[in-house]
């Protein structure tokens, strides 16, 4: 008996209208429920997450695509694991997660821990350790050519991993495969864990020339302006004449949304009491 | 053992189009050339990038493919350790992850090329299914069952090329998961895996020399080890000899002895392998192992003296 290749239906597939006023309320209540979850477990990530709301969600609520009952055609793979809370509450809200998921997160008898478990619904692949996720999204998208399916997969990445040297085999990789349903979105906060990256580590940019002479097309945006994400994903570039991978740089700030989060190295990993809390509340909720 | 992996992957690769082939610069021998040209589009080499070729297969099973990675074994499983430990078997993926040359193989290329811990890392890591084959055929069997098992990661440690047969008239077939006896024998039997066959096979012919009945086991998986069957072994002989290509610490012989000790065995218990050194010495493969201490005549003679 052949085994063939399992075709992806080439169904009607909707792509969601993207409204930027829209995804500013959607980005607000996900940074409260973020924060709501903050106050019962430690081990959070808050600031990394934040970082990353307005990619994530005009991936989910935007560029990726759905067929007629709903489902994502595009693959979405967090390889900053440590971010994945932004992840989990987009999931929440669309019913892939339950509120009992997200209350139970990385408490005993819960399924969800501070990093992506593939296996839970909606995660495509376990990352946590930095470096891996790219090359992990290649296989994928790699996959979904050679099936003869037009599925995209859009992988998240930290900056901080882009120091990792699996990262650039990975772009390497999908450059001399031609993996033009591969998008790379990099939340370049300027920081990993120590320091900002612009200070301890002068070589890393600039960013686009070397993603470029990798082999990508490359983007640049505000990587909290939504409309400007949802406007560089559009463009997905994958008519080119010669079929490329794309970067997407997207320039953020490490805790965005809560003033004495941003760009302050503790709150990587920190979460906060209850008068921290109530003074983040107060900004999320009252911001413009 | 490679040219009859190669083969075999290229009639089973005829027959299921998921099977793709992940390299990292390693010349394609024999029928890998012929799977190469032959399917283009299911062969991937990532030059010499190892993290590369072993994290793109997770991605490539986690989205319907059958994909073997293929390189030297030190290149397969110890540069992109992590590589394996999360990607394939965190995520426990149908990967098959192929390492050529496992052992001292690479007699002439140092100990960059040595695989000489490759099993006891491998059988340590969770989720990841350990097979070493001792000749050809068993490589054909165990290359069948690698492509179409449903189990999760394996991690397939072969030779190289030219070694003799050693299974076709074997009493037992080759079944996953259980040793398989290949040469009958009552006093002394012999637990085994790889290419060190040869020398396995050379010190039963000196023990029958010497009037010993030796029975020889093909230890060709080695996770999950048939505990019962190694259990069955120690009650059964009144000598048991383990030699392994592989570190003492964590490969074969350590989990023999904690078999033995769990069921109280009365058994003679001898042990062989490399030494827990790096040792900077050249030549054919037979002269690595003899400087590791694993000569037909060393072995032989401690069997017999106690």
């Amino acid at each position: 008996m052949t085994n063939g290749l399992m075709l992806c239906q080439r169904d009607e597939r909707r792509r969601n209208n993207f409204d930027a006023a829209a995804a500013k309320e959607r980005c607000r209540s996900y940074r409260r429920r973020i924060l709501d979850i903050s106050r019962q477990v430690s081990a959070l990530h808050v600031a990394p997450a934040f970082s990353c709301v307005e990619i994530v969600d005009a991936l989910y609520n935007g560029a990726m695509r759905r067929d007629a009952n709903g489902a994502y055609c595009d693959i979405f793979l967090m390889s900053k694991g440590h971010g994945c809370m932004i992840q989990y509450v987009v999931l929440e809200e669309q019913g892939v997660l339950s509120r009992a998921d997200l209350d139970a997160y990385c408490k005993p008898g819960g399924r969800l821990g501070a990093h992506p478990d593939y296996g839970t619904p909606g995660i495509a692949a376990s990352t946590g350790s930095l470096g891996h996720g790219l090359g992990i999204a290649v296989g994928q998208a790699f996959a979904e050519k050679l099936k003869g399916s037009d599925a995209r997969v859009y992988c998240v990445l930290s900056d901080g991993e882009f120091q990792e040297g699996s990262t650039w085999e990975a772009m390497m990789a999908a450059a001399n495969l031609g993996l033009s349903n591969l998008v790379a979105l990099m939340d370049n906060n300027d920081f990993s864990g120590l320091e900002r990256i612009s200070e301890g580590h002068k070589a890393f940019y600039p960013l686009l020339d070397k993603a470029r002479a990798f082999g990508f097309s490359t983007a640049e945006v505000a990587g909290h302006d939504s409309a400007e994400i949802f406007a560089a994903l559009d463009n997905d570039c994958s008519n080119d004449a010669t079929p490329r991978p794309r970067l997407i740089v997207c320039r953020t700030t490490k805790g965005k949304g809560v003033s004495f989060m941003e760009s302050v190295p503790i709150w990587h990993y920190r979460s906060p009491n209850s008068e921290e809390y109530a003074q983040a509340l107060n900004e999320i909720e009252n911001a413009p | 053992m490679r040219n009859r992996f190669a083969d075999t992957f290229y009639e089973l690769g005829r027959e299921d189009e998921r099977l793709c082939l992940v390299v990292a610069d390693i010349s394609p021998a024999g029928s890998i050339e012929k799977f190469r040209t032959k399917f283009p589009q299911r062969f991937v080499n990532t030059g010499v990038a190892e993290q590369i070729m072993i994290g793109m297969t997770a991605g490539m099973a986690q989205r319907g493919l059958r994909p073997f990675a293929y390189t030297i074994a030190t290149f397969s499983l110890y540069r992109p350790f992590e590589m394996v430990r999360d990607d394939l078997c965190y995520q426990n993926l149908c990967v098959t992850v192929v390492g050529i040359g496992g052992g001292l193989t690479y007699s002439t290329l140092g100990a960059t090329h040595h695989a000489q811990e490759d099993v006891a890392i491998a059988c340590a890591i969770p989720n990841l299914t350990v097979i070493a084959p001792c000749d050809p055929a068993e490589t054909e069997a165990a290359t069948r069952w690698c492509a179409t098992q449903e189990h999760g990661p394996v991690y397939l440690r072969l030779g190289k090329a030219g070694e003799p047969d050693f299974t076709s008239n074997a009493p037992q077939p080759w079944t996953f998961g259980k040793l398989r006896q290949i040469r009958p024998g009552a006093d002394v039997c012999i637990l085994t895996y790889g290419p060190i066959m040869k020398r396995a096979w050379a010190v039963a012919e000196r023990l029958e020399a010497a009037g010993r009945s030796v029975a020889i086991n093909s230890v060709h998986t080695l996770k999950p080890l048939d505990v019962s069957g190694v259990a069955d072994a120690l009650t059964r002989f009144s000598s048991v000899v383990v030699i392994e290509e592989c570190a003492p610490t964590g490969g074969l012989a350590m989990q023999v002895k904690a078999i033995a000790f769990d069921i109280g065995a009365r058994t003679r218990l001898f042990s062989f392998t490399l030494k827990d050194e790096f040792i900077h010495c050249y030549g054919s493969h037979d002269d690595i192992l003899d400087a590791h201490g694993l000569s037909i005549e060393d072995m032989t003679r401690r069997i017999l003296s106690e």
